[in-house]
């Protein structure tokens, strides 16, 4: 009993990482209907700068806060140079430029910073008070960080200005501008956000899965099936979706099919929902007139 | 008396079919301007082309003296200039209030709580039903709606896409008694575009009548609804 304990525990804690991923996902996806599969790669390599700050010494937190800003410039930039013109192109288009952009980050990410896996420090102390039996102080530190950055946003979209523009240009940009809202800024800033989340769930992994170019595929296939089990057109449905998915794949992992085929979950996720449920948990099924 | 709004030329096309050709109109300061037409005419493509929105747009167009063709949409917005589009515009998701906070969203100004306020004060029924998801309301709820939200802007001219349209006769008549109310006390300006052409006529100052992307008419209201061939093709008498 204990033990499944803390397997549920645990999952919760890496849940949290596919909530993230997954949150980041939905952002983009409300608003312009693609999915960015660049996503974990973007993470990763916010995660590499937080890396060589802390390497040339700059203190943990700051490092942190400079790696958020650092991932959002690099999304809006993203967004402004490399998707936008794209808006209007076929699907396939698309799905090609975010796999480049994919190929592009992660070669980066390797080029820069060799493709070495990199141990990344903690700020959670590993003889903290809030360590206990079930949860490790870095898993509880990391259900925490995960938890104020979703508080946060929550607060953001739900009561400032600027959060009810960027949630009324993804609904209808057409009403949304004759409102006055930039939307194509409202766009770049949702890049911006998703890329910030995305450094978040980066940097709170690393500790757990080490740093190398390819660290974040995994956890962007599992926010992905996060993200579908909960509603791709739902942020906290996906939210929720995340948390699911790392408890289930824990649980699985530990019972059912051991750690060899833990990636194996995920795949069956995606695909079940696919078959059973398409609109996820929380979303609305999509219908149109012809 | 001034023109706040005044286009020459004004032509628009939805990629290469054109639907406006060269298209004079004025709209006076605190006047009440209505464009008639039949289905197709042109009236909602030039309310789009007035805001530089989905269509090709040449021409002059001059918003209180300067020019405002080839601005974008939200730029235009931003200089006063409301639009109430067709289709009402609802956002569905967002509730009644954060559509009307919405409205607001690019004023900086301490006037905006009154104003919301105000636009209680014309459409008491969007205050009941303020929490509520918008795309709950009735069809002529969200027409309320499309207005407040366009009001809250405070513009000085507000530009409406056929508020009759899909709403029972008793609605009709309280929101275009709600207009004329807005239009006396505020002094706003107003394009309003509509197929009811007895109810715009009598709302309205002025008129013009558009047919297939040209103005075949124009002139005071009342002249024009008693004109005899408009009267056959658009009054029904």
């Amino acid at each position: 009993m204990q033990a499944f304990l803390h397997q549920v525990l645990s999952g919760f804690a890496t849940g949290g990482i596919y909530a993230s991923v997954a949150l980041a996902l939905v952002m983009i996806y409300q608003s312009t209907h693609h999915v960015n599969f660049a996503q974990g790669e973007m993470a990763t390599f916010s995660t590499y700068m937080a890396w060589k700050m802390i390497t040339i010494g700059f203190p943990y937190w700051v490092a942190f806060l400079l790696t958020l800003l650092f991932a959002f410039v690099l999304g809006v930039a993203i967004e402004r140079i490399i998707v936008r013109p794209f808006y209007k192109a076929p699907v396939l288009s698309v799905i090609a430029v975010f796999i480049g952009l994919l190929l592009i980050i992660n070669s980066l990410s390797g080029a820069l910073f060799d493709y070495t896996i990199k141990p990344f420090p903690s700020p959670f102390p590993s003889d903290a008070w809030y360590g206990g039996p079930y949860l490790s102080p870095h898993e509880v530190g990391m259900i925490f960080v995960t938890f104020v950055m979703l508080a946060l946003i929550f607060v953001f979209f739900r009561f400032t200005p600027l959060g009810l523009a960027m949630r009324a240009a993804a609904e209808n940009p057409v009403s949304s501008r004759l409102c006055g809202v930039r939307v194509g800024w409202m766009l770049a800033l949702g890049w911006g956000l998703a890329g910030l989340i995305g450094a978040v769930a980066g940097m709170m992994t690393a500790p757990v899965i080490y740093l190398d170019p390819y660290m974040m595929f995994s956890v962007l296939l599992y926010g992905f099936a996060g993200a579908l089990l909960g509603g791709i057109d739902n942020p906290w449905g996906a939210v929720l979706g995340g948390f699911i998915v790392g408890v289930l794949q824990n649980i699985a992992g530990a019972y059912l099919v051991g750690t060899e085929l833990m990636v194996t979950v995920a795949l069956v996720i995606i695909i079940g929902i696919l078959v059973i449920k398409p609109s996820g948990l929380f979303g609305r099924p999509i219908v149109t007139r012809v | 008396m001034t023109a706040i709004l005044e286009t020459r030329g004004l032509s628009a096309a939805y990629g290469p079919t054109r639907v406006l050709q060269s298209i004079d109109l004025s709209v006076p300061e605190r006047g009440i301007v209505t464009l008639l037409g039949a289905n197709g005419a042109g009236k909602t493509t030039t309310l789009r082309a007035l805001c530089n929105m989905m269509v090709r747009v040449s021409g002059e167009i001059r918003f209180e003296g300067r020019r405002i063709d080839g601005k974008a949409t939200e730029d235009i917005v931003r200089l006063g200039i409301g639009h109430v589009p067709d289709g009402r515009g609802t956002l569905v998701s967002l509730s009644v209030e954060e559509n009307l906070r919405l409205g607001a969203y690019t004023r900086r100004d301490a006037r905006v709580a009154q104003d919301f306020e105000l636009v209680y004060g014309y459409f008491p029924r969007l205050k009941e039903r303020r929490r509520q998801q918008a795309g709950t309301l009735s069809g002529g709820e969200q027409q309320m709606l499309a207005i407040s939200r366009a009001l809250m802007l405070r513009p000085k001219l507000l530009l409406l896409d056929e508020p009759s349209f899909g709403l029972a006769p008793l609605v009709v008549q309280e929101i275009f008694r709600i207009l004329r109310t807005i239009n006396e006390q505020e002094g706003m300006s107003m394009l309003l575009v509509e197929q009811n052409a007895n109810i715009a006529l009598e709302l309205a100052n002025e008129a013009y009548l558009l047919e297939t992307g040209r103005i075949m008419l124009s002139g005071p209201a009342a002249t024009i609804g008693s004109d005899e061939s408009v009267r056959r093709a658009y009054l029904g008498y």
